[in-house]
């Protein structure tokens, strides 16, 4: 699996390929905690929040939003104590970026972590990690221990007035924990249900205090805004969408793996049939889905020729989005119909049955999904399936109905003759209700 | 760092242990003290004992959700109804190898089903099922986050990418 930066000089990836890069003593050869040092004695925790604002950071979790602005959003004089929380619950399928990162370069992970809690007046702090990632959660472990003994964490940081602490904590295999809300709830020892926003986590979070949620990906890119400066770090990107991201590519590819790219970068047809090597096998592109399995899929003639740029924009304009990254290439074999049967029975599994219309629509849309697929397929299938959709999308309690719906609704529209061959009833006689 | 323990009691009624509550030596207590000194609130140390008690005892039996009860001073159903919403929380004995091929799409593309069924082939058993003498469990799983190594499986907390028949084999065959 190819681990790499294409098209700019790596940030978050410069330390991977190094022997041991997961050891303080290297990542302090490499320039490691010097952007805390700077942060802790020469900068204010407003200033630190301007630079961020300025890199044009977006939360690379998935819903994109401005992680500066995010920040800005904590209270400055809440007499709570506040809290930053980094979500390491990657569980998107598609997505394996976050657990590279804290495999080969666990510092920088809390490095930026300190960033975020001093720009907040954060004491604790916890990296909520997916519970499946128990290896990540023993490195983690390993490198905060690290850190401690040497002083870069715990009582009067480097010597300065600023103290911080950072715990692991595990889950416990709930994708739905990954929604920040939900996370909290996980964290607090309740089942993993959502929370009616607002009180958005920067007022109301942890314990009901102020917090901030961020992303892995988000936080391991603290330490090089702060390194390079809010306005250079944004340069490598494009205007509303700052910096380099991580790609991750699965499926019909010859190189799958984790890419850093820059922002904007030009373009995906290039990104797949050249960076990633090309079709496995010589295979025809037949479909990606670009941001992890909740966004739209794309037909290979939105790609092919198209000049798709790889950024928030670029991908809304070429029909889906950046999610988290997550890029599942497939070939002319795959039946997008059958692949849509897959994740709706992952968004079945996943939904944690809080609302109506998440539970109940998710299950019903794999009933149908199973009776077409055992040949009891009607002409009417598909409105009925769009109707499932339409009754889950924007009347959930949280994203993951719209998550559930919006690759089902792409595939009816971008490949229906996938779907029509199904509703051909292959048993013969009047198709029934399996 | 200060740090002020809570014991937080949703509702007013008494504290319901069982009969029987399970027991663990001076070095999981250890552990488990260490755990609790995270949070600020005891709740918050559910999972991670949770996990503790599974590898203790196998699985959550009544004796050791009795115990987590008693520890973190909550009710019975509060560790019950954490205990059945997490899928890796098993709450009913599984195999001493504990076998979680991932099902979803980048595997399933890559491989997922030849995979699956080699190993049920192998054991005998279908995906959900128990061998007879208890040593392993097949389950099929959801995204583990191995995408670009698909397909995988794993197998208590052991990943196992890039998998052919070959290497599973050889990954069944090298177990103690």
């Amino acid at each position: 699996m190819f681990i790499g930066a294409i098209g700019c000089e790596p940030l978050q990836l410069a330390r991977v390929h190094l022997e041991n890069s997961h050891s303080l003593e290297v990542y302090r050869q490499h320039g490691g905690y010097e952007s805390l040092r700077k942060v802790l004695t020469s900068m204010s925790p407003d200033d630190v929040i301007s630079e961020v604002k300025k890199s044009a950071l977006r939360g690379r979790g998935g819903a994109g939003f401005p992680t500066g602005m995010k920040w800005s959003f904590v209270p400055k004089d809440s007499p709570k104590p506040k809290y930053v929380v980094c979500n390491a619950d990657e569980s998107e399928p598609g997505t394996f970026k976050d657990r590279y990162l804290m495999e080969r370069d666990p510092h920088l992970l809390i490095e930026g972590m300190l960033i975020a809690a001093y720009a907040l007046g954060a004491k604790i702090n916890y990296i909520y990690t997916r519970g499946e990632y128990r290896y990540l959660i023993d490195i983690m472990d390993h490198a905060l221990e690290e850190a401690r003994t040497a002083g870069l964490l715990g009582e009067k940081i480097l010597g300065t007035d600023f103290s911080s602490e950072v715990y692991t904590h595990t889950g416990a295999g709930a994708y739905i924990c990954g929604e920040e809300t939900a996370l909290l709830s996980s964290l607090e020892g309740l089942r993993g249900h959502p929370r009616m926003k607002p009180p958005f986590p920067a007022v109301s979070g942890l314990y009901a205090s102020p917090t901030v949620v961020n992303n892995v990906e988000t936080l391991t890119a603290v330490p090089d805004i702060i390194r390079l400066g809010g306005e250079a770090y944004q340069k490598l990107g494009t205007e509303k969408s700052g910096g380099t991201k991580l790609w991750s590519v699965s499926g019909h590819v010859n190189r799958p793996g984790v890419y850093e790219l820059p922002m904007g970068y030009d373009d995906m047809e290039k990104f797949i049939m050249e960076d990633c090597g090309g079709m496995l096998g010589g295979k025809q592109l037949k479909a990606v889905i670009p941001g992890g399995s909740s966004v739209y899929i794309m037909r290979a003639d939105q790609i092919i020729g198209k000049d798709v740029r790889m950024d928030y924009e670029g991908l809304v304009a070429g029909g889906s989005s950046v999610g988290s990254g997550g890029f599942i290439v497939m070939d002319e074999t795959v039946d997008i119909f059958e692949s849509t049967k897959n994740l709706t029975e992952f968004y079945k599994h996943e939904s944690c049955g809080w609302c109506t219309p998440c539970r109940e629509g998710t299950d019903w849309l794999v009933k149908v999904f199973k009776r077409i697929a055992s040949g009891g397929g009607r002409p009417e299938d598909v409105q009925l399936m769009l109707d499932l959709c339409d009754n889950i999308e924007g009347k959930s309690f949280c994203p993951l109905g719209d998550a559930a719906s919006w690759p089902i609704q792409s595939a009816i529209k971008r490949f229906p003759e996938d779907f029509r061959k199904h509703l051909v009833n292959v048993n013969g006689g009047p198709a029934t209700n399996v | 760092m200060s740090q002020q323990l809570t014991q937080i009691q949703p509702m007013s009624q008494p504290v319901d242990i069982g009969d029987e509550v399970a027991s663990f030596s001076a070095e999981v207590e250890a552990e488990i003290d260490r755990h609790l000194a995270k949070y600020p609130v005891m709740r918050s140390a559910i999972l991670p004992l949770m996990f503790i008690v599974q590898r203790e005892r196998g699985y959550l039996d009544a004796a050791g959700v009795a115990y987590l009860a008693k520890r973190l001073h909550l009710r019975i159903t509060d560790i019950w109804e954490v205990a059945t919403f997490y899928s890796m929380l098993n709450t009913t004995p599984v195999g001493k190898y504990h076998i979680q091929v991932c099902k979803t799409l980048s595997c399933k593309i890559m491989g997922e089903p030849g995979i699956t069924e080699h190993i049920c082939n192998k054991l005998g058993i279908r995906p959900g099922e128990t061998t007879t003498e208890g040593r392993f469990t097949v389950s099929l799983v959801e995204c583990l986050g191995s995408c670009g190594t698909a397909p995988m499986l794993q197998i208590g907390f052991d990943y196992h990418e890039n998998l052919t028949r070959e290497k599973v084999d050889q990954i069944l065959d090298s177990l103690p």
